[in-house]
């Protein structure tokens, strides 16, 4: 079965969201999301890693894990992979990047542990997507990633006079306020379809 | 042995992994629509954690600090790779249902997190038992969002017919938004009972 990349693209933003429809990433989704700011830095660092990861997992699968029989082995390969490409960003953007370091920087580390990353390498290869698929979506999950994570931002900075019940005050909110959001999200579904 | 009830105790009500710390919550909402998959799941994170906890203490005092992190992840891998292969090779079909999900236990924070916090600072017998704690307080929280998910969406508990045939199922329920606001309502509700504990302890 063959997608058509521009489809996958934007189904992983809109339909199959990844926070909104496969609930990933959902840590530092809940932790972070507090100011828009901070929201929009960390949003660019995952969709960074993500389109980068996506392909360099591909690759790795397809051409080294595949031919000598060690699919199994894709989870430690995967994570691998991610974290060393992780520390190889921090290292290259600390040095070249100063200022981009600076706005960026705490957030990398984070991101090696961001399930919605490893999530992504994973249905990848469960649904057969090919390179080019795989690459948009990555860059598609990241974007819808972020969408969701500066969105959730800009609410919660319009809540913070309101008089929340004491006991939901926190994350227990914040979870009914993404509730509601996925809802608002499902009036995307049926316009594009993947899986 | 009465380390031990405190262990539990802890990871069961009062340091719940999902409910107090937060961490875990991306499986904890996808595979809570069906009481089946919430089970091999949970049971999947017990065994991970356990052993992933005896592992790392074990070998703590040989891990050298600036890689402990990876090393720790390499242990957790090498345990989700045996609970995924299990799966494959008894559960086929709920292998497939969970999908991605069983991989995605190498990134629950609840793992790494107890790794990092208890089992590198404890004895092996006690991380163990701290890791099978954690994890059944974690199954706990999956259990209970299953049962009502389930309940409503679906009218069945484990696949089981409960609710007559004139039930009308929710199918908000079993979407994600469901999950969502029963993890909130779930947490509201025990943060307002902890509330009330602490306030009849003064």
């Amino acid at each position: 079965m063959t997608f058509n990349p521009l489809v996958v693209f934007f189904a992983a933003i809109f339909t199959n969201n990844m926070i909104f429809s496969n609930f990933l990433g959902m840590c530092s989704f809940i932790a972070v999301s507090s100011d828009i700011k901070t929201s929009i830095g960390l949003g660019q660092a995952v969709t960074f890693v993500l389109a980068i990861t996506a392909p360099i997992n591909y690759l790795l699968y397809h051409y080294v894990l595949v031919p000598f029989g060690l699919e199994y082995l894709r989870y430690i390969v995967f994570i691998v992979s991610i974290a060393a490409f992780v520390q190889l960003v921090e290292m290259i953007v600390e040095r070249s990047f100063p200022s981009l370091h600076q706005s960026l920087g705490i957030f990398l580390p984070l991101i090696t542990v961001n399930c919605a990353i490893l999530g992504v390498s994973l249905f990848m290869t469960i649904r057969n997507y090919n390179l080019i698929t795989s690459t948009l979506y990555g860059l598609g999950s990241g974007l819808g990633w972020m969408l969701a994570i500066v969105a959730l931002a800009g609410i919660k900075k319009r809540m913070k006079m309101s008089a929340v019940p004491e006991g939901l005050q926190g994350s227990g909110i914040t979870l009914i306020i993404t509730g509601i959001m996925a809802l608002a999200f499902i009036g995307f579904s049926g316009i594009v379809q993947i899986s | 042995m009465k380390q031990t009830k405190t262990i539990f105790l802890e990871g069961l009500w009062g340091n719940n992994p999902i409910a107090r710390q937060i961490l875990g919550i991306c499986s904890a909402l996808a595979v809570t629509n069906l009481m089946k998959n919430s089970l091999v799941m949970g049971l999947g994170l017990i065994f991970v954690t356990a052993f992933s906890e005896l592992t790392v203490s074990l070998i703590r005092q040989w891990t050298p600090k600036h890689i402990r992190m990876m090393v720790q992840v390499l242990i957790i891998s090498a345990y989700v790779i045996l609970v995924d292969i299990f799966l494959k090779a008894y559960f086929p079909d709920i292998s497939t249902a969970l999908g991605p999900y069983v991989g995605l236990i190498i990134t629950n924070c609840i793992i790494m997190g107890r790794c990092e916090a208890f089992a590198q600072a404890n004895p092996p017998h006690i991380a163990f038992i701290d890791g099978i704690a954690m994890g059944t307080g974690y199954t706990l929280v999956l259990l209970t969002i299953a049962f009502v998910r389930e309940l409503l969406g679906f009218g069945t508990l484990f696949g089981i017919r409960i609710l007559g045939d004139s039930w009308v199922s929710w199918s908000i329920m079993i979407m994600p938004p469901g999950a969502f606001f029963m993890l909130g309502i779930l947490i509201w509700i025990l943060h307002t009972v902890k509330k009330k504990d602490q306030e009849v302890a003064k």
